[in-house]
């Protein structure tokens, strides 16, 4: 663990109401690697990632991002700084074609309209939807959104990416086909944190895992260390999990 | 740059009107069909492109006749330097309006409620207040010379108008084509997504709304010095925040052409409705209700939509023709 700290979760919590959706929860995530979020349903996982990326003020806590605490900062100011997150719900926009979404995001870095739409057309081709540019993105499958929410995040060319359920909704194939693109982020200096329930998927990617119960942290390690400690498995992920993910990390190694 | 030369060639065709000896009813006609389209562009720029549809954009045409108008008449001004004061003071009518209005989150329907309160406000004000020229309106004096902004003819008038609409036309392009532009329409399209992309939501709206108040209170100044003038319900009145809005919606919203497309079929159909009808009052208002409806429901996308799917639909049918060019925005 001697890889500098990019990003420092520190006992967040968030109350909606009479719900504590974030109870104290604190982490670290190393820089070039890719940290996964696990968890069970109204963990408040997503609910994190909004407040390290500004979308909602935490209740108490601070998030340090290169040592420099960010609670209070606008999201797009974030984006600027170098965090992009994908939405778990995608949010296209629905009435512009793959290429002017993607090129939103390029514009960040690019001011010339052209040279953004170059950028976006490059981008496409790396997430695998070089094919589809001049669609409506209201026209894509549910892979093809999944696709353009990473490639908009992308764009920004971003130093920490936030990516929430990405391959939720995927079929086993489109699910193949992602994994690379996501563990090739790491190759480009981007440091990822991915929320996840595809075991086999988590497994195989990530380099930490943390899991998150009823806001909070429970237990952090490698992937095989969490795997195997049937506890956190069988109490937070259901009977038979912590078997499915051992035969995940055998099977992909 | 692409799309300006089309710009330019409907610019010279309109130009070349007056050279065929229109009579004056016909040029009058079109002057006040493209003082509708300069307001309907403004409106356009906003509400089109930014989503952001207000009902009172009144607050800036008026602003900008009444800012002209008082400048000449009460301090002297001259009328071209006034004209520009009238553009600058709509300007920052939109910066106020829009900064009070997006600070506190206003959107959707919300959002145009209270511009159309600003701009009843701003009526009511004007109604009253001396400098307005309180019920009796300002007449502006006339002086028949083109230092004065004033002619004899309409046909400079009619250069002049449309001189604005095609720089209208122009600054639209531009803002389609621009970096400011992508972020504007993402705005309309998906406001957290936008922010996620980096975009500064707030400083978007306000940005097309100071852009969009300074065209429409550009209609408003050249108004004046072609009507000699202004009062209360001219100004600030419903009339023009339904049409710049109407002229839009009908031309297509979103589009570089819409508005002037929009604003000839509006003002053909009012011309219309007072030749079957006679001029009672308000049927005006209810004919353009009706054709709202109309555009709504059979062609939410205006003309200009139903021009790019007819266009769509021959580029199909010739098996050997080449895909459409990517375009960056959708312009007729
Ligand atoms: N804006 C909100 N207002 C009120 N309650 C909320 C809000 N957002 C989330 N919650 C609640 O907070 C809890 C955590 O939600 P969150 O979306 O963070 O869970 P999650 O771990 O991402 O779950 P999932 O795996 O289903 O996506 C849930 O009980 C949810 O209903
Ligand atoms: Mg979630």
């Amino acid at each position: 663990m001697s890889d500098p700290v990019m990003l420092r979760v520190e006992t967040i919590s968030k109350r909606f109401g009479g719900l504590l959706a974030v109870d104290g929860a604190s982490f670290d995530a190393q820089a070039g690697r890719i940290t996964a979020l696990i968890g069970p349903n109204g963990a408040g996982k997503t609910t994190l990632f909004s407040i390290i990326s500004g979308f909602q003020p935490p209740t108490s806590g601070r998030v340090l991002f290169e040592g420099e605490n960010i609670v209070g900062v606008p999201p797009h100011r974030l984006a600027q700084r170098g965090i992009a997150r994908t939405f778990q719900i995608v949010q296209p926009f629905a009435g512009l074609t793959v290429r002017e979404n993607i090129a939103v995001g390029a514009h960040l870095s690019q001011p010339r309209r052209a040279d953004a739409l170059a950028a976006a057309d490059e981008i496409a081709a790396r997430v695998g939807l070089a094919d589809q540019l001049d669609k409506p993105a209201a026209g894509l499958t549910v892979a093809g959104r999944k696709r353009l929410e990473l490639a908009r995040a992308l764009a920004l060319k971003p130093r920490l990416l936030l990516l929430d359920e990405v391959l939720a909704g995927l079929n086993p194939s489109e699910v193949r086909d992602m994994v690379p693109v996501i563990r090739g982020l790491v190759d480009q200096g981007i440091t990822v944190i991915m929320i996840e329930h595809i075991m086999h998927a988590v497994m195989n990617l990530a380099q930490h895992v943390l899991v998150l119960s009823e806001g909070r942290i429970i237990a952090g390690g490698t992937p095989s260390e969490i795997a195997g400690n049937p506890h956190v498995v069988e109490a937070y992920l259901g009977r038979g999990a912590a078997q499915r993910m051992l035969q995940a990390g055998a099977a992909y190694g | 740059m692409k799309g300006v030369g089309t710009i330019l060639v409907v610019a010279a065709l309109l130009a070349a009107v007056p050279l065929f000896g229109v009579s004056n009813v016909t040029l009058n006609f079109l002057v006040t069909a493209l003082i509708i389209a300069l307001a309907g562009q403004g409106w356009n720029v906003l509400g089109g492109y930014g989503g952001q549809y207000s009902f009172g954009h009144a607050a800036f045409f008026g602003t900008g006749a009444y800012v002209s108008a008082i400048l000449q008449l009460r301090y002297g001004v001259n009328a071209w330097i006034a004209f520009a004061a009238g553009i600058g003071a709509g300007a920052l009518a939109g910066a106020i309006i829009g900064g009070l209005s997006f600070r506190s989150g206003l959107r959707g329907s919300y959002f145009a409620l209270v511009t159309l309160a600003f701009a009843e406000v701003l009526r009511i004000l004007a109604s009253v207040t001396p400098i307005t020229g309180a019920g009796v309106g300002l007449l502006v004096k006339l002086d028949l010379r083109p230092e004065a902004f004033q002619f004899q003819s309409r046909v400079p008038f009619y250069w002049i108008i449309l001189a604005l609409v095609t720089v209208s036309l122009l600054i639209v392009r531009a803002i389609e084509n621009s970096r400011f532009g992508a972020y504007l329409v993402a705005v309309r399209e998906n406001e957290e997504a936008a922010k996620a992309l980096g975009v500064n939501v707030i400083a978007v709206k306000l940005g097309a709304m100071v852009i969009s108040a300074a065209i429409v209170a550009a209609a408003g100044g050249f108004y004046v010095q072609y009507f000699l003038f202004i009062d209360a319900g001219i100004a600030y009145g419903p009339w023009i925040s339904i049409e710049a809005l109407l002229a839009p919606i009908i031309g297509g919203v979103g589009t570089v052409f819409g508005p002037l497309l929009g604003a000839l079929v509006v003002k053909v159909l009012g011309e219309a409705a007072k030749l079957v009808t006679g001029d009672a009052p308000g049927l005006d208002l209810m004919i353009y209700g009706g054709v709202l409806v109309l555009v709504i429901a059979l062609a939410p996308r205006g003309i200009a939509g139903v021009v790019a799917d007819l266009r769509a639909r021959i580029v199909r049918r010739k098996p050997e023709a080449k895909p459409e060019q990517p375009t960056a925005g959708h312009h007729v």
